[in-house]
């Protein structure tokens, strides 16, 4: 659906925050839900940026929306995946985890806002880059397949963002 | 981003229009920062009503914020949170920890 290949230039993430906005409206995700997954994708990127490529800018980005075939998850429907790549040295695991949001203070909630927003938060190593792979569905989950998406996101492992 | 300050007797007000995230969080710690540490102002208030998209930089900002203003004894106040912003807060269970109004009144009340 779009294909975009930017730099690690901050002044890039209002871009891509309106062309992401803009395609899950056109997609038929309610105004919260689009205002979620642009936020996840914000903070993707954001975590790209200043842990990926340490704050050097004109680095190389790519992000690309795939649209979901409905036959993948039937219960779920239709849905964007959004991958997103960069050619920075291998995420060291430690840095790359959350903390306790009953600590007031800065920093560590870029990972917490993907994981509440996506269905699906999945990374890895491939082809000396970080791949990133995000799903979101436009159905929300049924009650039993919480626990689903609770295992999706514990197979993860400590690598994800 | 554009960040600006205005005075009210003993309170300062930081009228922000756009966009915070990665690429200006930085100067909207610094505004707050200074005003707090280094002018000791008594009251300290975000005017959020033209912030259609904060980022979690943009939170640790408010945050450093907030912390500033209790090391001083100082209050850090925001208002006019837009859905986004204030989603942000809830998600990062934040909203309850900073002082939160709708409006310039209330906050400056």
């Amino acid at each position: 659906m779009l294909k975009l290949d930017f730099r690690s230039d901050p002044s890039m993430l209002c871009v891509v925050r309106g062309a992401i906005e803009r395609l899950t409206e056109v997609t038929g995700f309610s105004a919260a839900d689009s205002r979620s997954i642009t936020r996840a994708v914000d903070e993707a990127i954001t975590n790209i940026m200043r842990h990926s490529y340490k704050n050097h800018p004109g680095k190389e980005i790519v992000l690309q929306v795939l649209r979901l075939k409905p036959s993948a998850r039937p219960d779920r429907g239709d849905g964007l995946v959004f991958l997103l790549c960069d050619r920075g040295p291998a995420v060291d695991p430690a840095k790359m985890q959350g903390r306790p949001l009953d600590e007031i203070k800065p920093g560590g909630l870029g990972l917490h806002f993907i994981r509440q927003s996506m269905d699906i938060v999945e990374f890895k190593r491939a082809r000396g880059g970080n791949l990133l792979r995000l799903v979101k569905y436009l159905q929300p989950a049924a009650q039993p397949e919480a626990g689903k998406r609770r295992e999706a996101l514990a197979d993860l492992g400590p690598t994800n963002r | 981003m554009q960040i600006s300050a205005r005075r009210i007797d003993n309170i300062t007000i930081f009228d922000v229009i756009g966009d915070i995230d990665l690429a200006n969080s930085p100067e909207v710690r610094k505004a707050l920062l200074k005003e707090l540490r280094e002018s000791r102002v008594p009251r300290v208030v975000m005017n959020m009503s033209r912030v259609r998209y904060i980022d979690s930089s943009g939170v640790a900002s408010l945050v450093e914020g907030l912390k500033a203003s209790r090391d001083v004894g100082s209050r850090f106040i925001l208002f006019g949170l837009s859905p986004s912003a204030r989603e942000v807060l809830q998600l990062s269970r934040l909203l309850k920890i900073f002082e939160v109004y709708e409006d310039e009144a209330q906050a400056i009340a």
